[in-house]
């Protein structure tokens, strides 16, 4: 059984569809990238699978049993902005989501628990190299140590899926390079399922282990919203364990794709 | 130079924006000494030893009748006012905006209402005011609040339904409930912003209160301003007024400070 299945979704706003007949299996574990051109409903694709849109059509089930359309703390998620609460410094930022599961309440910690929530977040902050700023608001922070914060901010929960919705695409070309090598770590580390939305082709296959493309199967030029996307390419790509260099700054991956067009349906 | 990029240091700003006063001072003391040198019982344009004169008797010593220190009777009974209007303004903008600002449906419920109330000119609504709550403290405070608390109201909730959709996303993928997005996300930041919204609303609520204070009360800065008129008394009106602009700019001034200083997350982009 597939760790994560999209069954047939269909995505229409009014008249316009944006998605049709996408049905995926996603492996536990796996690297997807989305790319695309603009409107192709890769950003409704990734709100779909987190819950924050309900398809029109079709299911999403997660090892089988099918996922409800809420947020909840089983899919984690990087925008590529606003991702991190201004007005919480970055121990905050990263102790909330501790504190919104031990306190329904008054989502608020004190005490030995606090402690105890403090020292993970701490942990979680060494891990994205922000145990040194850890009293720095969002605002007093560069975009790459944002992105960096709201991966820790996200990580912290154990979500089951990550979803990053152009998460590097503000950022300056070394950063994206060094936030490239933190991501693949914590991939590995944490053995997340990533799910990675991105406008740049080169980023989707440096990380993926997978790379799907939307696009629209059909095009009527008289009512151009009539048909939606679909997934046009699915590549299963195999990457090395040993393909990252500590410190992960710029490394070319040993890319051998194996083209799995229209295995299921989907072309 | 360019006019739109020059600078200047923070001694030179003090400096700049004495200069208009005094030079407004100046010129005051000028056409006054000019009116006096024609008619020395001249009341339009008092001399300053004039004010100070009349001041001191309102400041130092107990009014006859009442045995009270009038001025600061005044000064108490419109600060009490005045304090009492903000406050419950100020807690139901933060209530009843916070709710409409979060959740949708309290604010398609209710939002016609509020934009509704606010488009009622307060002033239109004293005499309900008095019919309803007399001529006593009620009354007056009443006006202050609903004459501001629309505007307060309807600022934060525009503030809070604004923020990032992807900040409420973020909270509910992190296990939060909408309780907790209320508390930890929406809350904390309309906090300044409900600062920022007093602060604006400071100079309706003095409008407010002498508007009430001169139509209906017994003591208050706008009942004494108000009352002084009859005898063309400006040697105790214009030091009212002073004095009101004096209480208004330090109720600005804490209210920025205190700002900066409990949210100084809100203030780093400004700096």
């Amino acid at each position: 059984m597939a760790f994560l299945a999209l069954k047939n979704i269909w995505v229409e706003y009014g008249e316009k569809v944006v998605l049709e007949r996408i049905t995926l299996d996603i492996a536990e574990g796996a690297f997807v990238s989305i790319i695309g051109p603009s409107g192709a409903g890769k950003s409704s694709l990734l709100r779909v699978i987190l819950g924050q849109e309900r398809p029109t059509r079709g299911t999403i089930s997660l090892e089988g049993a099918p996922l409800p359309a809420e947020c909840g703390p089983d899919r984690g998620v990087v925008f590529q902005r606003y991702s991190v609460f201004p007005h919480l410094t970055v121990l905050g930022n990263t102790m909330i989501g501790l504190e919104f599961a031990a306190a329904p309440l008054t989502a608020r910690l004190f005490g030995s628990a606090r402690r105890a929530a403090q020292a993970e977040a701490e942990a979680m902050l060494e891990q994205v190299g922000l145990a040194d700023s850890r009293h720095l608001y969002p605002a007093q922070m560069s975009g790459g140590m944002q992105q960096r914060l709201a991966i820790a901010q996200a990580l912290i929960k154990r979500p089951r899926i990550l979803l990053l919705d152009e998460p590097f695409g503000a950022l300056d070309p070394g950063i994206r390079a060094d936030m490239h090598g933190l991501i693949t770590r914590l991939w590995r580390e944490h053995g997340l399922t990533v799910i990675m939305v991105t406008h740049d082709i080169k980023e989707a296959f440096t990380l993926g282990t997978r790379v799907l493309t939307l696009d629209k199967r059909r095009h009527d030029p008289h009512a151009p919203h009539r048909y939606g996307a679909g997934v046009v390419y699915d590549l299963a790509l195999t990457r090395k364990a040993g393909d990252l260099h500590p410190g992960g700054t710029a490394w070319e991956p040993d890319v051998q794709p194996s083209i799995t067009i229209d295995t299921i349906g989907n072309n | 130079m360019r006019w739109v990029t020059a600078t200047h240091s923070r001694r030179g700003a003090l400096l700049m924006g004495a200069a208009p006063l005094l030079v407004l001072a100046i010129g005051y003391v000028i056409a006054a000494a000019a009116r006096h040198a024609e008619n020395p019982a001249d009341k339009i344009l008092p001399l300053p030893q004039a004010m100070a004169s009349a001041m001191a008797g309102l400041l130092f010593e107990p009014d006859p009748l009442s045995g009270q220190y009038l001025f600061w009777a005044d000064t108490l009974a419109s600060l009490a006012r005045l304090g009492a209007g903000l406050g419950i303004a100020t807690l139901s903008a933060l209530l009843v905006g916070l709710a409409l600002g979060a959740l949708p449906r309290v604010r398609a419920t209710f939002g016609p209402l509020v934009t509704g109330i606010a488009v009622i000119p307060p002033v239109a609504l004293l005499p309900i005011l008095f019919i309803t709550f007399g001529l006593g403290e009620t009354a007056k405070v009443a006006l202050i609040v609903i004459g501001i608390a629309p505007f307060m109201i309807r600022d934060l909730a525009g503030h809070i339904a604004a923020l990032p959709r992807e900040q409420v996303v973020k909270a509910l993928t992190l296990g939060a409930n909408s309780w907790g997005v209320v508390l930890r996300v929406a809350l904390p930041q309309a906090l300044p912003r409900l600062i920022e919204g007093l602060r604006l609303s400071l100079g309706p609520a003095w409008v407010f209160l002498i508007s009430a204070e001169a139509i209906a009360a017994d003591v208050g800065l706008g009942y004494r301003i108000f009352l002084v008129r009859r005898y063309l008394a400006m040697d105790v009106i214009i030091p009212y007024v002073a004095w009101i602009a004096l209480l208004a700019v330090a109720m600005d001034f804490a209210l920025t400070r205190s700002s900066r200083r409990l949210f100084g997350w809100a203030h780093l982009g400004a700096r």
